[in-house]
């Protein structure tokens, strides 16, 4: 979970007008101010959240989630709105969050778009999903092309490897993929063309929605998409098919 | 000859199989019912007297974890459900909780209210949303049925069950590392003792189990300790999901008894993929030592997998056949327990860290055979020295590859690099 040491803050920015190093700059953007309406809607479910929660710093990892939906990253701002919500320092919301991977210090693309490279995808073609998508998309690890549209990340297993090779797009599932489906996947999102994730919703949400769901707000969508898998009912239907059941 | 034996997975093939209606058409929450008008601690020892053993890779017995909690402390005690299902190659839970989610709801209701707990939390890895949206809709199905929230069936009994997503952190996974998290801190482990049954989430006596583990529990109520300790071996009782990935025919979820075979399970999984044969495989993950092809008629049970000098860990089968460099795999696995390590400790944040190097200079032919011995004593001074399983488990592919595979490291070094073709290991390859 230890960043490289170029995502860890800046120490060496310097003065626009004296051009003298002016010091560490923080982990996250600074982002602009709420609007009122924004704050106002961020503060309520915010509440909502932190009342799930027998302690309100439970809330924190949500909050951050919440925060990301705005930017679509974290920002200082954020940071300072989770703080004020909870009660604590912004050094220890910095703290947390610049432990978790999913939050992010720079907006991610709408469709942020990730590939298994854990040994078994790679195997499986992982590797070369990510080389020909990197290559095609123009764009590394965690960075967002021009457009603000896509962004790749290089991914640790997803839980999914009966599917391999996966590929996850706003922590939706794509299964069984291959260069060709990978990079056709993400052309037909920057087109504005709806893919369904193979187990997933009738269509995708962007990230900042994506971020809201996993702040713990359920968008009404989980009654979309399939219940399995094929390959999740394989042994099933080997049973079923065998007359195999449990006593 | 084993046979499979779905209880878990039964009705993942209807299509409304996450619905409380689709549940509850399978005689979904008669087993709350009946456990409602039991005594809790009758609860409790059903589930000692199943054998029923912690599904989330350690295999601790359930029913005696329950019965470690603290009494008396003047504090609430908490269920934690561990649904953060990170482990390389394991992909149990997130199916489980995708198709049938009110399967773990009447689980953690039930368990809680056995153990005497009126709060409740799901930790979920954070990159499954749809997984998170199931099991969100689920609690709210329960809230609606009165299964949730106060005097749950006229009970008297409350409980409130809170879907918490995690944000990206194997190490959660880590029952302490877990609480943490949920205390909205860094995922780091604790020490222990004391054990979370002591002084777990907030301080209180907190039971952290699986999310296969507590989805066991309604079966084992409903049709009893002796039914599911009827299945299985003798200490390594009961179903379990098998996840078989990788080059075998059939990839995929198979629910069987503990003990079965990887033979047997390849022959229903239509075997290796065509034309190749298998070279290793993990029983359990990737922190689980790798086995070979003279592993196959070893019982997937905890005492045969662990006689055979590896872990049962969660039944994630990863197969590899003779086109995969070991040496690749292994590299790759070991990038992901640098990445993973949360830093709290020295042997395990510098230790995966030099393993890492080693591993990209041995994979580019850059090596010596004194590298495997330095790189076996840098495993050794993790093993058993890092503050959490994570180091130990990070030790496994290293220890493991060397035993079997030493010849394939060395002919890295007279090739001069890889000798493996990696386009021919690819689902699309040769």
């Amino acid at each position: 979970m230890l960043s490289p040491p170029h995502e860890r803050g800046s120490l060496d920015t310097a003065h626009p007008m004296t051009g003298i190093p002016v010091g560490f700059t923080g982990h996250f953007p600074e982002g602009s101010a709420y609007d009122v309406e924004t704050r106002q809607r961020l503060e309520q479910d915010a509440k909502e959240i932190i009342a799930k929660y027998p302690k309100t710093r439970s809330a924190l990892l949500p909050l951050l989630h919440l925060v990301q939906s705005v930017d679509g990253c974290v920002t200082q701002v954020g940071v300072e709105f989770c703080a004020s919500m909870l009660d604590i320092t912004p050094a220890q919301v910095t703290g947390v969050a610049t432990f978790y991977t999913q939050y992010k210090r720079r907006p991610m693309g709408d469709y942020h778009v990730g590939v298994c490279i854990n040994t078994l995808c790679a195997v499986l073609g992982g590797d070369e999903i990510w080389d020909a998508l990197s290559e095609h998309v123009g764009v590394g690890h965690d960075e967002v092309t021009d457009d603000g549209k896509v962004s790749l990340e290089r991914l640790e297993c997803n839980a999914a490897c009966d599917f391999a090779p996966v590929m996850m797009v706003n922590w939706e599932f794509y299964d069984n993929q291959t260069p060709d489906s990978a990079k056709q996947l993400v052309d037909d999102l920057r087109a504005g063309r709806q893919v369904p994730p193979t187990r997933g919703p009738n269509g995708l949400c962007t990230f900042k929605e994506a971020s809201r769901v996993l702040a713990g707000i359920n968008d009404g969508r989980a009654g979309e998409g399939v219940q399995a898998g094929p390959e999740s009912l394989v042994g099933l239907e080997i049973a079923k098919e065998k007359g195999w059941e449990a006593p | 000859m084993t046979t499979l034996t779905p209880v878990l997975t039964r009705h993942w093939d209807q299509a409304d199989s996450f619905t409380r209606a689709g549940y509850e058409r399978e005689g979904g929450y008669s087993s709350l019912r009946k456990a409602l008008t039991m005594e809790p601690s009758a609860i409790v020892d059903a589930v000692k007297d199943s054998g029923l053993r912690g599904r989330g890779g350690a295999g601790f017995p359930t029913g005696m974890k329950w019965g470690f909690l603290a009494q008396g402390t003047g504090k609430p005690t908490y269920l934690v459900v561990n649904a953060d299902e990170s482990e390389p190659g394991t992909c149990k839970d997130i199916p489980l909780m995708l198709a049938n989610p009110h399967v773990l709801v009447e689980g953690v209701i039930i368990s809680s209210f056995a153990i005497g707990a009126h709060q409740a939390f799901i930790y979920v890895r954070g990159e499954v949303l749809h997984v998170i949206r199931r099991l969100q809709q689920a609690v709210a199905e329960a809230y609606e049925a009165g299964y949730l929230g106060t005097d749950i069936l006229g009970s008297g009994f409350d409980l409130e069950l809170v879907v918490h997503a995690g944000a990206g952190a194997y190490i959660c996974g880590e029952e302490t590392a877990l609480l943490d998290s949920l205390e909205g801190f860094r995922g780091q482990p604790r020490l222990k003792p004391p054990f979370p049954a002591v002084a777990g989430l907030y301080g209180g006596p907190t039971v952290v189990n699986n999310v296969e583990s507590i989805a066991s529990v309604p079966s084992i109520v409903g049709k009893g300790a002796d039914w599911f300790a009827s299945m299985g071996t003798e200490k390594s009782k009961g179903f379990g999901i098998f996840s078989l990935s990788g080059h075998v025919t059939r990839p995929g979820q198979y629910e069987a008894p503990l003990g079965i075979t990887l033979r047997e399970l390849l022959e229903m999984a239509g075997g290796i993929r065509e034309g190749h044969e298998l070279k290793f495989w993990t029983p359990g993950g990737s922190s689980t030592p790798i086995f070979t092809a003279e592993h196959l008629d070893v019982p997937l049970d905890f005492e045969s997998v662990g006689a055979a000098g590896s872990m049962l860990g969660t039944r994630a089968l990863q197969i590899f056949d003779e086109t995969t460099c070991v040496v690749r795999a292994v590299s790759r696995w070991t990038d992901f327990y640098a990445h993973e390590s949360c830093g709290k400790c020295t042997p395990c944040r510098e230790g995966t860290y030099w393993l890492k190097q080693m591993l990209k200079r041995l994979d580019a032919g850059q090596g010596t055979e004194e590298d495997l011995s330095t790189m076996n004593d840098i495993a050794d001074n993790i093993l058993g020295r890092s503050f959490c399983a994570l180091g130990d488990g990070a030790t496994s592919p290293i220890h493991s590859s060397i035993k079997y595979f030493r010849e394939e490291y060395l002919a890295h070094f007279t090739h001069g690099g890889c000798p493996f073709d990696p386009a021919k290991s690819t689902k699309w390859g040769a």
